[in-house]
């Protein structure tokens, strides 16, 4: 469970002084459900969901993930939390197998766990080929499937992608679409930001249009049709946004 | 403060960093392969070059003497320098080298020596060019010579002792033990080298470490892991400071080792420019105890290093910030090299001068227990301030995300 309450963040900036680039940010998304947060460049996506995952710490307000709250208990939250951007590189000079191990070993597990993880996870993504194979001589692809594999490690109940198909290819983008799909049928509780409406369309039950740091309009793709009395969402996301 | 979680951090920086060629190159090339060409290559340069300046037959010029068939007579049969026609432009030839040196015989010296009347001979020499020194030390010993023997002579005229004009002699010899000697040698140059390479070995892999993740986007990944970042910076700075540690011990060792390969070459050398460096030897204990003075100068430059570099967006930028650290640290560190500087309270308040004085001081065999106590621990004091400045940069946002 995800639960954003008021979500502040300001950024002091040379030249235009204080930003906000969050402002007063609430939404609700539950487990073995996948929320959408659709918006433009600099709309506030990655900093919400930055928050979400602690990176950033919000200035006002606050956000209950997995039942902690994220100011209070950050490391709690980020134990029971996977992330998934294209900022989230790989340690190119680490193995898939280290890279996935390392992040195991971070997240608290113990050895005989930590193998029989790795070892499900790599069949399942069929990794096993290039387990040994450093990260920075592997394909896009393979590239991904260990990114996944780093946030899965641990079973995570809340899914945080953010833009993960940005810079892919249309393989390497339906893996990652199919991947976040495979959360939802597992319970999990997913978030994920994106700039590309047919993946909100496809994937979302709930989707949150962000704006100015705001969340302007919020609902399934049913609920925003009926009250935008459109049926493209690119056409009810034009209408959000400018009005 | 989870142990466990920093050794993970440690034990993953570790094995990235030994599979960086840059940080190898910089951690274990460089001090292996530097300080034998330091110490043998130069050693064995310089030696054979005072040896080559040694074997040449100096060129010099007689002014005046034509009244004095006698002395030219016995210059001219001199085999060690070799005498060329006299111009009046000796002064400049000196200075540009074309001859080494040049003697003005006074007038009527042979009739003057005979008579005892007084005179001065002037040898004229390029001072500090070594091998204007040679000539003019060939053509003084000469003139020495001669003087003795014409003091000798006459005293026999007159059936005097020798030991008329020389009532005694005077006669120097060290006392100091070996180690105090090759300390004043080598005792400025040593704590110079380990506080350089303490400071460079550290430097790539806390740019690596820090602005090296932040460009490869490394940095959000590992701070979405349920890592604290007091733990993050600690296991990061462990590692640096381990590279920084292990390229002085390193460099020590190499130097150790090349040292006493150098030495015996030069010994297979066997000439007056070996001498100084025979002489010098270091004890062991002296070595581990300059470590022990410039570990915690060690760690200071590691939290000080992954603080600055933390700061830099980039690779390029943390160097840009870094280089300059290099004169902050290489200043009061050649400062302890310079003849005069020597402990005193106030310097053993100043870092890196303060390590580069004391080390100076142990490998010369002395200790001054209230100082080493007081460099040590003003040394971990500002250690401690630089890992808390690092683990304090490494909660702000501002600079994790700085864009």
């Amino acid at each position: 469970m995800i639960e954003a309450q008021n979500l502040v963040k300001r950024f002091r900036d040379k030249k235009r002084g204080e930003v906000c680039a969050v402002d007063r940010v609430s939404f609700r998304c539950r487990p073995g459900e996948i929320y959408g947060l659709l918006g433009a460049n600099g709309a506030g996506k990655t900093t919400t969901l930055r928050m979400l995952a602690t990176i950033l710490t919000p200035s006002e307000g606050t956000a209950i993930v997995a039942g902690y709250d994220v100011k209070r208990e950050p490391q709690k939250v980020r134990s029971c939390v996977g992330f998934l951007s294209t900022a989230t590189a790989l340690y190119g000079r680490l193995s898939a197998q280290e890279m996935v191990e390392y992040f195991g070993r971070l997240h608290g597990l113990d050895e005989p766990t930590l193998r029989r993880r790795i070892d499900t996870i790599f069949e399942r993504l069929e990794m096993n080929d290039f387990r040994n194979r450093r990260c920075d001589k592997l394909s896009t692809g393979m590239k991904q499937k260990v990114s996944i594999a780093r946030t899965l490690v641990h079973d995570p109940s809340v899914m945080i992608f953010d833009e993960p198909t940005v810079g892919l290819d249309v393989m390497a983008a339906r893996a990652i679409v199919g991947f976040i799909r495979e959360c939802r049928e597992h319970g999990k509780t997913v978030i994920f930001s994106t700039h590309v409406m047919s993946e909100v369309e496809k994937l979302c039950d709930h989707i949150g249009i962000i704006h100015g740091g705001r969340l302007l309009a919020e609902g399934t793709l049913a609920e925003l049709r009926l009250r935008f009395g459109k049926q493209d969402l690119e056409d009810i996301f034009i209408e959000v946004v400018e009005p | 403060m989870s142990l466990r979680n920093i050794g993970i951090v440690y034990r993953k920086e570790l094995v990235d960093s030994l599979r960086d060629r840059r940080t190898l190159i910089s951690m274990v090339a460089v001090p292996l392969l530097l300080m034998p060409l330091l110490t043998i290559g130069m050693g064995v340069l310089s030696a054979k070059l005072v040896g080559q300046a040694m074997e040449e037959v100096p060129e010099v010029m007689i002014l005046g003497g034509e009244d004095s068939p006698k002395l030219r007579a016995e210059l001219e049969r001199m085999e060690n320098v070799r005498i060329v026609p006299a111009k009046s432009d000796y002064a400049e030839e000196i200075s540009s080298k074309q001859i080494r040196a040049a003697v003005e015989i006074p007038e009527g010296f042979d009739t003057k020596l005979a008579s005892g009347a007084p005179m001065t001979v002037k040898i004229y020499m390029y001072e500090g060019e070594l091998k204007s020194g040679f000539g003019a030390n060939r053509l003084q010993k000469f003139f020495r010579d001669l003087r003795d023997r014409a003091i000798r002579e006459r005293l026999e005229a007159r059936q005097l002792p020798e030991s008329l004009v020389r009532p005694f002699d005077i006669e120097q010899q060290n006392v100091a033990p070996a180690e105090k000697v090759g300390g004043a040698v080598l005792g400025g140059l040593v704590p110079y080298f380990v506080i350089l390479l303490c400071l460079t070995g550290a430097m790539y892999p806390a740019m690596d470490l820090t602005a090296g993740e932040k460009e490869r986007g490394t940095i959000e990944t590992i701070l979405c892991s349920p890592v604290s970042r007091t733990h993050l910076v600690l296991g990061k700075f462990l590692m640096v400071l381990t590279a920084s540690v292990a390229t002085a011990v390193l460099s020590i060792s190499s130097m150790a080792v090349s040292f006493g390969v150098g030495k015996k070459m030069l010994l297979g050398m066997a000439n007056g420019a070996a001498d100084a460096a025979l002489q010098i030897t270091m004890t062991g204990k002296a070595v581990i105890s300059v470590f022990f003075m410039v570990l915690p100068l060690a760690v200071l430059f590691s939290a000080a290093l992954l603080a600055i570099a933390l700061f830099a967006k980039s690779f390029k930028e943390a160097q840009s910030y870094i280089s300059p650290l290099m004169i902050v640290v290489v200043l009061p560190a050649v400062a302890a090299l310079l003849p005069g500087v020597e402990l005193n309270t106030t310097l053993a308040l100043v870092p890196v001068l303060n390590t580069s004085l004391v080390s100076k001081e142990i490998i010369t065999g002395t200790y001054h227990w209230k100082y080493i106590a007081l460099i040590f621990a003003s040394s971990c004091i500002y250690a401690a301030a630089a890992i808390a400045i690092a683990v304090k940069l490494f909660q702000r946002e501002d600079v994790l995300f700085r864009s």
